[in-house]
């Protein structure tokens, strides 16, 4: 049985790339993908897990990397805002953000992205309730709900 | 936020985890990590030991016991309660009230096994899972054992597991045609309960299980009494419930006052054992 250390080799696929790594066993998973990996697209908003800024998938699902540590992803595939336009064009959901205002400080807006993302994978033709449901945990402070929702909403119907 | 200085293990099994445990002077189990991470961020926790249970795939499986019980591993996230099968069988309520925790990405890594191994008195879970009539099992190094709701759930951050051990399973009987039902007031549509209430109402009996009023969940022995062997009509039960506030001791704060939270209590009761009657079926 290993013995428990302060820092560990991790191995994560990120955005499509095998990452080989050593971490500190505090650092939380949304600082390694920032700081470590550089990959800034990723918020810090509350750091308290209330917000859903730092919303990621881990192995396809939503969660907030604030309240992972990095250590807990070993073994994981993980997914970033940045994978949405990899190949430089704007997702249907990215289009719909900018055709339909969805955004005001844009803070939330990976967040947002990421949560809808896993929703329009899922759920393809999303009902309003199943849209406003996915998105509890990510908050705009803007308050820009209505804009973010008919946005979703746009890209499940093809709008 | 860089937390303070800890160090991680993550073993392959659960006797290896329990030695961890055991072993190490501050070590505690990482489950979801949806209150853990938080409490360390806060400096209200400092473990100085986690034993990560993320590769104990036995802790994640939900299945039935020879007997019959609805086995959940305490690795099982609300998500996967909230699609499996054997809970819509067994125990639908489990789902249902899973699916009003906080958010979906707290529900994709949020586990049962956390969920009452914090005992927070607002957690969902602890009330139902006594009116459930729930049991739950914990390993040490020196075995197995089972215990009811009213022995585990000890008080706030308070349960039966000890140092050196771990929460395995939970187990909920079927519910074999019993109802369940569960109600409360929460502070926005799917936020913190101010107060809730479990009830499951099978044939003549039931049992209620109040949240937020007390360090544990609280039974309403002298309403489930009253109710034993009634019609459950709506009369009956508004009746069975005046005086329950009255035996409380909830807190007071700013989501609501004690006297609140009495008026709440014998509200929620009744919301919750009605919709419990009302699920009842035929046997």
């Amino acid at each position: 049985m290993e013995a428990p250390t302060r820092s560990r080799a991790i191995s994560v696929e990120v955005n499509g790339e095998q990452i080989e790594m050593e971490v500190p066993a505090r650092r939380l998973l949304v600082h390694f993908i920032r700081d470590d990996l550089g990959l800034t697209g990723t918020h810090v908003g509350c750091d308290t897990g209330n917000c859903g800024a730092c919303t990621i998938h881990l192995d396809g699902e939503p969660v907030k990397s604030c309240m992972a540590l990095a250590v807990q992803a070993d073994g994981t595939k993980i997914r970033t805002v940045e994978a949405l336009a990899a190949d430089g064009e704007l997702t249907a959901l990215q289009q719909a953000f900018n055709a339909h205002h969805a955004l005001q400080c844009g803070y939330c807006t990976p967040g947002m992205l990421m949560s809808a993302t896993a929703l329009l994978e899922r759920n393809p033709r999303p009902t309003e309730d199943e849209v406003r449901y996915a998105l509890q945990g990510n908050i705009c402070r803007c308050t820009g709900y209505v804009n973010i929702v008919e946005a979703v909403m746009a890209t499940g119907s093809g709008a | 936020m860089l937390l303070r200085e800890v160090e991680y293990a993550r073993p392959a099994t659960v006797e290896d985890a329990v030695s961890l445990l055991a072993t190490h002077d501050g070590a505690r189990p990482l489950a979801g990590g949806q209150t853990l991470v938080n409490v360390m961020k806060a400096r209200a926790a400092a473990p100085d030991v986690l034993v990560d249970l993320a590769d104990l795939d036995e802790l994640r499986t939900i299945g039935f016991s020879s007997d019959g019980l609805l086995e959940i591993g305490a690795m099982v996230t609300y998500a996967q309660l909230m699609s499996s099968s054997e809970v819509d069988v067994a125990r639908p309520i489990l789902a249902e009230v899973a699916s009003t925790i906080a958010d979906v990405q707290v529900r994709n890594r949020g586990t049962v096994g956390g969920n009452v191994c914090v005992s927070d008195p607002t957690n969902h879970l602890p009330p139902l899972l006594a009116a459930l009539g729930a049991t739950f099992t914990i390993r040490g190094a020196a075995g197995e054992r089972t215990v009811s709701a009213d022995e585990f759930f000890l008080g706030v951050y308070m349960t039966a597991v000890g140092e050196g051990e771990l929460l395995t399973k939970v187990s909920v009987p079927p519910s074999s045609g019993a109802g369940d039902g569960f109600a409360g007031v929460t502070i926005g549509k799917h936020g913190t309960y101010i107060v809730d209430a479990a009830a499951t109402v099978a044939g003549d009996n039931v049992a209620i299980a109040l949240g937020c009023v007390a360090a544990a969940p609280v039974r309403a022995a002298a309403m489930e009494k009253r109710l034993a062997g009634s019609d459950f009509s709506e009369a009956t039960v508004r009746g069975a419930a005046e005086g329950l506030g009255e035996t409380l001791d909830p807190p007071s704060d700013v989501h609501g006052s004690a006297d609140y939270r009495r008026r709440l209590a014998e509200v929620s009761a009744v919301r919750a054992v009605l919709q419990a009657a009302g699920r009842r079926k035929e046997r």
